[in-house]
């Protein structure tokens, strides 16, 4: 009996359950939409910085050496290990600096509906503030965005992926050429 | 499948959230380990409400408690309870010695004040998940030694 009752509580559950409990607490501390779209985006940035080190330290990728690389293992080894899904990578510009990645489901929004009253709310935002923070901390700035989402009927949701810049590490004046060219990971 | 990871960013960040315009007055304190404590509890009603509502399948509180202890703890925090104790008289007290949601936290006293933020949420999952089992109690939790916690389960009789 108790082994029974194991497979009906899915702990992926917790994480998709606790996201939509944030999302009402925000709504409810925020006038509008787009003051929670802002917030989520900061609170995504924020676990960004720090999830990136998680994944270094969990996977066993290298140093990308382009933003087609990057799209890769941020769809095929990252999405797959915290979320379980693995989305498509497509709709490459042709300087290759932006790209889709299309869900065909989005685990955030199990059992959700948007009320009528918050047709501009963005409710996965956050995803687009770790995908942010996580890159910047590998030196690379990024613009993320939904292009399509589910929760506002689109058939598919669909993250948009911008490479802007490539940031110069800070480091302390002294350093020599050597230390310098040695990366983050 | 989310990631536990995942989940534990999620959680530090909430509490971030919760705090970030605190004064830090004891009623603001107060205020914001409710809205932790709230948020867990729905959350905690949430998961337990794929479990069918038949507490027939429970032959008493204490069968109740035990699965708390072992399966749904085991689901959430990848462990079990460490000890459990009852008094017999509705009172439970659950014993973590690692509770994992405090691994952010270094052990030492000095952050022993903040680790009730780190407890509330968990603290309304349980009180949740009981409610939706038929049980209405109170919970609360303390931190003796990190990473080690306590949480008692007080059940309200109707």
């Amino acid at each position: 009996m108790l082994m029974f009752c194991c497979c009906l509580l899915q702990n992926s559950e917790l994480f998709t359950l606790t996201y939509g409990a944030l999302v009402t607490q925000l709504c409810k501390d925020y006038e509008n939409d787009e003051e929670v779209n802002k917030q989520l985006d900061k609170m995504g940035y924020n676990i960004g910085v720090r999830l990136i080190e998680d994944f270094l330290a969990r996977s066993s990728v290298g140093r990308c050496q382009d933003f087609r690389e990057t799209a890769d293992v941020i769809a095929k080894v990252a999405f797959k290990m915290y979320l379980g899904i693995t989305p498509s990578v497509t709709n490459w510009s042709p300087a290759g600096d932006e790209f889709s990645l299309i869900l065909e489901n989005n685990p955030l929004v199990d059992f959700v509906e948007l009320p009528d009253n918050h047709s501009t709310l963005i409710y996965s935002n956050l995803l687009c503030g770790v995908l942010r923070g996580a890159l910047e901390m590998v030196q690379m700035a990024v613009d993320v965005r939904f292009a399509q989402d589910t929760l506002r009927g689109d058939n598919v949701t669909e993250i948009r992926m911008k490479f802007i810049k490539r940031i110069e590490e800070n480091l302390p004046a002294g350093d020599d050429q050597e230390e310098r060219k040695m990366v983050f990971y | 499948m989310a990631d536990e990871a995942l989940f534990q960013f999620l959680h530090n960040e909430v509490i971030q959230y919760i705090y970030k315009s605190a004064e830090g007055g004891e009623t603001e304190n107060g205020r914001n380990i409710t809205k932790l404590e709230n948020m867990g509890f729905r959350v905690g009603q949430g998961l337990i409400e794929r479990f069918t509502k038949d507490t027939a399948r429970f032959k008493d509180e204490l069968d109740i408690m035990k699965f708390i202890c072992k399966d749904f703890w085991t689901c959430v925090f990848k462990k079990q309870i460490d000890n459990l104790r009852t008094n017999h008289q509705g009172i439970y007290v659950l014993q973590d010695n690692k509770f994992r949601l405090l691994s952010q936290l270094s052990a030492g006293k000095q952050y022993l004040e903040h680790a009730p933020k780190y407890l509330a949420f968990t603290c309304g999952l349980v009180r949740g998940s009981l409610s939706n089992l038929g049980v209405k109690s109170i919970v609360t939790a303390e931190v003796s030694v990190m990473p080690a916690c306590k949480f008692q389960v007080m059940i309200q009789k109707l």
